[in-house]
């Protein structure tokens, strides 16, 4: 899974009718120390995540394990809020 | 499956719960030569790794298989963890 | 799943029978900016996207096989969504 700092919501009207009620949010990929890296992501949130927050992204096939997402046409989703990172060096 | 090396240990108390009791750590990919490869992931721990140690891991689907019949979605996974250096360095 | 444009529309007579009856966009990744980046790509249409729209495109086979609605399809992209609004803070 990657870290991520959920940096925006995207608004979907029309859509694969298996996302209607699922929040899309646009985050990016973070080093262990926060530091924004890489590109920009569209995953859908299963726990109810926000813009701010730190998370955990699920991508791939893997992404259909989480909750409620068994036959949605995703490839990335939200599956945890991170509280802490401890990094040793 | 690759090499990585563990360094650092995810608090998350909000997920997916098919995470519960679950370990996350922090893991850099690493070349046979223990040199940093690609970016850093956060994988499931099925075999009691912990910081410092070398580990290989498995990526996609398949890192949720050693939780089984417990689902998650999971696509790094810790499988195993290297007892010697010399073990991979050729 | 990443942001992109719709630049244009593939035809294609002569193709594997599972994409009999789906639509073939041509699709420039971009960033939340607007900035394209990468190379275009090929995805198939499932939500009626046209030219110059903006979407949300999945990128892995089994998820875009969904959105076809035929399993076993050799895909690896596909528009699940047309984007109204975006909000990003950095």
């Amino acid at each position: 899974m990657l870290l991520a700092r959920i940096v925006g919501t995207v608004v979907a009207t029309r859509k694969d009718p298996r996302l209607v009620s699922s929040k899309l949010l646009l985050a990016r990929a973070v080093d262990p120390k926060g530091k924004a890296e890489g590109n920009y992501l569209v995953a859908i949130d299963t726990v109810d995540a926000g813009v701010g927050e730190t998370v955990l992204i699920v991508s791939g096939s893997s992404a259909r394990l989480a909750v409620g997402m068994k036959d949605v046409p995703v490839d990335a989703a939200v599956v945890g809020i991170v509280d802490a990172v401890d990094v040793a060096e | 499956m690759q090499l990585a090396r563990v360094i650092g240990d995810v608090v998350a108390t909000r997920k997916d719960p098919g995470f519960d009791s679950i370990k996350l750590l922090l893991i850099q990919p690493i070349s046979a030569d223990g040199r940093p490869a690609g970016r850093t992931l956060v994988a499931v721990d099925s075999v009691g790794a912990g910081v410092g140690e070398t580990v290989f891991f498995v990526r996609g689907k398949e890192a949720s298989f050693p939780f089984h019949p417990t689902e998650m979605p999971a696509d790094a996974g810790i499988v195993g963890i290297v007892d010697q250096p010399q073990a991979f360095i050729g | 799943m990443i942001l992109g444009r719709i630049v244009g529309t593939v035809v294609s007579s002569q193709k594997r029978p599972q994409f009999e009856g789906a639509k073939l966009l041509l699709v420039q990744p971009e960033t939340p900016q607007g900035v394209a980046i990468g190379a275009t790509l090929l995805a198939i249409d499932s939500v009626g996207a046209g030219v110059s729209e903006r979407v949300i495109v999945v990128l892995e086979g089994r998820a875009a096989g969904e959105a076809l609605g035929k399993r076993h399809a050799p895909v690896d992209a596909a528009i699940v969504g047309i984007v109204d609004q975006l909000e990003f803070v950095e």
